[in-house]
């Protein structure tokens, strides 16, 4: 099923320099009521430095690749089933639970969406930061407190001191949200994932986690992966785009390319349907249809029931992720005519 | 929390003169001669009865009764029996055996329900977990005395491992197989809660994040999972203890333990007033205070429910 041309799809471990690697990974759901392929071949990297966002749609399967590259996938129900997570060219997916568990926190960490029930409720924030400190740097307590009220302060937490000892439900949403960002960077990880990092928060306060991220990240030379179905959130942090549909890789480009000129009809109606200010009044622009049942992913390829553009070859064969030239990639048997038109 | 445990201490007030009352009007209101029976064939001396009479208010009203009563409780005087013996010897020399049959009982609930619920809820569906489901529904479904009489019969009896009764000196490995009879069926529960409990939290967000910050399974279960599956099994333990420290009627009449249990079963077989109404204030107070520990611990276990 796989046309994406993967690079060291053969290796084991064969180091290609990149930081992070997802590389033909496959994840299927196996429910009571049947299985559902919820990552089909999925293909992307990130370098230290850069921030690449993953778009998609709920369901689209970018949260999932997110666990998985964790190592936090439910199993069951969730079950890896081909392809490689490579960190510094090592395939993580094989390696011992005990070597995984090394390289969470200190490798990759991990953003997670809803800060309330991510944070345990029975301990203070300061405790659920400094415990990294203790237990996988083995300082003593005060020395993790310290530790851990400058992480709280560089997360632009005012009084991080008196914060310190009050647990997650005294906090703000988005105090909580920079509180567990603070939680995620203790370890000085070179790769952060961020799923959804704003979709809980005011309007108003997404833009603030938003701009600390892009700060933080910057600072540290952090690679970033940025998980969200908001265009509007990535378009000033991110440097590369991937966007998902029905668990794979339907369009990558860098960012500016990518709002230019997109390369594939689904990126395409996520653009126009996003709400314009000179198209006040008028009705909201909406992809038609709604995301495939992902037991019953439709053969060839996957968007064809909801695409203006569908061709009967659509209906037949699924589009490899073609390479454009410029780090693009389309999924999109008409990835070049949309590329080269006006 | 000082101000929350003051009111919560004068809440406890009403409630204890509630039900002490209630306790001392049903027990001495019982119809007929409360001297009937107490002095042999003959009857009791015009003095004695003149005496008791005085002692308890007897020709007065029930609240006059009542009032007298508290008045000298509060002073530490319990009364004496009808036989002249200090109601306050009694509680003394039996409330300590109940005590010591209570904590074994609740530490064997503790241990082995708390074990039990965390293996099982960490690892459902397996041969363990079967196993537990199918013997606590055994425990749940037996009646304590089936229970009791059986172990008594196979260890004590049959296979001589225990001795049948325990012994005046109350030695705590004669306690253990008591102890277990009498916390079996809340044992049983608490494995059952803490598996729930445990299973529900297993996959609950802060265990995800706590894993994917790079703890070591054993602290992830023991210190994240742990704590927020304890709340409900902590006031399952706590509301018990104090059942437990109100004696245990059935275990320890069979294996012959000289509790509070017995005690008053035994004071209202003889009509001992006195002694049942002095018994059940004890331990009206011992389960007021337990309930405010219990509540108080339930606070320490989870910041979100706020005293002030």
């Amino acid at each position: 099923m796989s046309e994406q041309s993967a690079p060291g799809a053969d290796g084991s471990g064969r180091s290609s320099g990149r930081l992070l690697e997802v590389d033909d990974l496959r994840v299927e759901f196996r429910t009571r009521d049947g299985v559902a392929k919820v990552i089909n071949g999925v293909t992307y990297h990130v370098d230290a430095g850069e921030t690449l966002a993953v778009l998609g749609e709920s369901g689209s399967g970018k949260s999932v690749t997110a666990q998985t590259i964790m190592g936090i996938l439910d199993t069951p129900p969730g079950f890896v089933t081909g392809g490689q997570v490579r960190f510094h060219g090592k395939d993580m997916l094989t390696m011992s639970p005990e070597q995984r568990r090394r390289i969470r926190g200190e490798g990759i960490a991990m953003i997670f969406q809803d800060s309330l029930s991510a944070l345990n409720p029975v301990f203070t924030v300061g405790f659920q930061i400094a415990e990294q400190f203790r237990i996988r740097r083995g300082m003593s307590r005060s020395d993790a407190k310290k530790r851990a009220i400058e992480m709280l302060d560089q997360v632009k937490i005012p009084n991080a001191k008196g914060r310190f000892s009050n647990y997650p439900h005294q906090f703000s949403g988005g105090m909580r949200q920079r509180a567990m960002i603070a939680m995620s960077l203790a370890l000085d990880p070179e790769v952060l994932i961020a799923d959804e990092p704003t979709t809980a928060l005011d309007v108003t306060v997404q833009a603030q986690i938003m701009d600390l991220l892009g700060e933080l990240q910057r600072e540290r030379q952090m690679g970033m992966i940025l998980i969200t179905h908001d265009l509007g959130v990535v378009a000033d942090v991110a440097d590369r785009i991937a966007v998902m549909y029905a668990g794979r890789i339907v369009e990558e480009a860098d960012v500016y390319d990518l709002y230019r000129k997109p390369a594939h009809p689904y990126t395409l109606g996520l653009l126009n349907s996003i709400p314009r200010m000179d198209e006040k009044g008028q009705e909201l622009r909406t992809i038609k249809g709604l995301p495939p049942n992902l037991m019953n992913i439709p053969p060839g390829c996957a968007f064809n029931p909801r695409c203006p553009m569908a061709q009967p070859v659509c209906l037949e064969k699924v589009p490899p992720l073609l390479q454009l030239g410029n780090g693009r990639a389309s999924a999109c048997h008409f990835a070049e005519e949309l590329v080269n038109r006006d | 929390m000082g101000r929350y445990l003051l009111r919560r201490l004068l809440q406890l007030v009403p409630v204890f003169i509630g039900t002490t009352f209630l306790i001392y009007w049903l027990v001495w209101s019982v119809p007929g001669d409360p001297f009937a029976g107490k002095c042999g064939d003959r009857g009791c001396p015009p003095n004695y009865r003149a005496m008791m009479t005085e002692k308890y208010n007897l020709d007065e009203s029930i609240w006059v009764q009542y009032a007298s009563y508290m008045k000298n409780l509060l002073q530490g005087d319990f009364g004496i029996t009808f036989g002249g013996r200090e109601i306050s010897d009694i509680i003394a020399t039996s409330y300590p055996n109940t005590l010591k049959l209570a904590v074994v009982a609740l530490a064997i609930e503790a241990v082995i329900g708390l074990g039990a619920g965390i293996l099982t809820g960490l690892r459902r569906n397996g041969f363990l977990d079967n196993l537990v489901l199918v013997s606590t529904l055994f425990l749940i479904a037996l009646p304590v005395f089936v229970i009791g009489f059986v172990l008594q019969w196979l260890l004590g009896v049959k296979w001589g491992i225990i001795t049948p009764t325990v012994s005046n000196e109350m030695r705590f490995s004669e306690l253990i197989v008591p102890g277990f009879v009498l916390g079996s069926v809340s044992m049983a529960y608490v494995a059952r809660v803490a598996r729930t409990s445990i299973a529900e939290n297993r996959r609950a967000d802060y265990v995800r994040t706590a894993i994917a910050k790079g703890l070591p399974m054993r602290r992830v279960v023991g210190v994240h999972l742990l704590r927020n599956s304890l709340i409900p099994v902590v006031t399952l333990l706590g509301t018990d203890l104090g059942a437990l420290m109100g004696g245990a009627i059935v275990t320890e009449g069979i294996f012959g333990i000289n509790g509070i249990g017995r005690q008053v079963l035994r004071s209202i077989v003889t009509k001992e007033s006195a002694t049942v109404v002095g018994i059940v204030v004890v331990l009206v107070l011992v389960y007021l205070i337990m309930n405010l520990v219990v509540d108080l611990l339930y606070a320490a276990l989870d910041p979100r429910i706020r005293y002030e």
